[in-house]
């Protein structure tokens, strides 16, 4: 089972925000086993999705310098369970940033319902400290935000695609 | 235009609680971060991300966490802030209650030193206060 709580990138606007899609299937091991019976995305799940698409939000602004690691979930309330056939349509704001961590504010929706509202913080690992070197192989994020369409949607706040950078 | 100083507490206050998880009532200004209300290190970064954010204000890291003097062997021998390294910390942080400290000043003690009254004697100093 592959480590992706998000679907698709469908905005990405670099220090700003970032939209994206979490389809909720029946094929993913984790609904049936969570709530036997009752198939539902686990809602640490969630916050798991909304942790990548935020973690990439603010590694983004740094220009995947930082080794950008959630450390502190601030909120999470969760209005409904997002069921298999369900769509989940995650909206990720950038609140704060400090050259120590940052923080973002999420948002899930069901159709036009709200789903789940998470805050979160992330703090910046320094190198040599608890890490050496970079958090992904060679290649492996640039292919992950491949998959996920982040090349097609990411602009710079002037509206400019992002660049292909090469330290991902 | 200033904040009262209850205003000011309130607000930290509320930081406090949403930050550390702790009771409104566990929030009082003798209490200290670390001791009393069981801050870890990640938390400072939230509970400054919060204050920034309540207050319009912008927290310099070495305001609060001045590891650059606890650090510097000018300031600590053995373990120990030096009267130098003393006067420089009453320099940097005016609003800090040090006198407790002061007394032994180990740096391993530094950590417990800040109580909520001294981040709110910290933020009127940022946003000017009533008082």
């Amino acid at each position: 089972m592959r480590w992706f709580w998000i679907d698709r990138f469908t905005e990405f606007v670099s220090g700003s925000h970032a939209r994206g899609y979490k389809n909720v299937t029946l094929a993913e091991e984790a609904l049936d086993e969570y709530c036997p019976g009752y198939p539902m995305l686990p809602p640490t799940l969630i916050i798991e999705g909304m942790a990548q698409m935020g973690g990439i939000l603010v590694s983004e602004h740094f220009q995947f310098d930082k080794h950008v690691v959630l450390a502190k979930v601030g909120k999470a309330k969760f209005h409904q369970p997002a069921r298999n056939g369900d769509q989940l349509s995650l909206a990720v704001d950038l609140d704060a940033v400090q050259d120590t961590g940052a923080t973002v504010t999420c948002r899930s929706h069901c159709g036009d319902q709200l789903q789940a509202e998470i805050d979160l913080m992330f703090a910046f690992l320094e190198d040599g400290r608890f890490t050496e070197g970079p958090l992904f192989n060679p290649g492996m994020l640039r292919d992950m935000l491949r998959m996920m369409n982040f090349f097609h949607v990411a602009v710079d706040p002037d509206g400019n695609p992002v660049q292909e950078y090469t330290n991902i | 235009m200033g904040l009262s100083q209850d205003e000011i507490f309130e607000k930290v206050q509320e930081a406090l609680v949403d930050a550390l998880g702790v009771d409104d009532d566990e929030v009082n200004r003798g209490a200290t971060l670390v001791g009393d209300l069981g801050a870890e290190s990640i938390d400072f970064l939230d509970i400054v991300f919060k204050l920034e954010k309540s207050f319009d204000i912008n927290i310099e890291r070495t305001e609060l966490a001045p590891e650059d003097i606890l650090t510097n062997g000018e300031y600590v021998k053995d373990g120990v802030v030096t009267a130098d390294g003393m006067a420089e910390l009453k320099r940097r942080m005016p609003w800090a209650d040090m006198s407790q400290f002061e007394q032994n000043p180990r740096v391993q003690d530094f950590g417990n030193l800040l109580t909520v009254g001294d981040l709110c004697s910290y933020v009127g100093s940022k946003v000017g206060s009533d008082a």
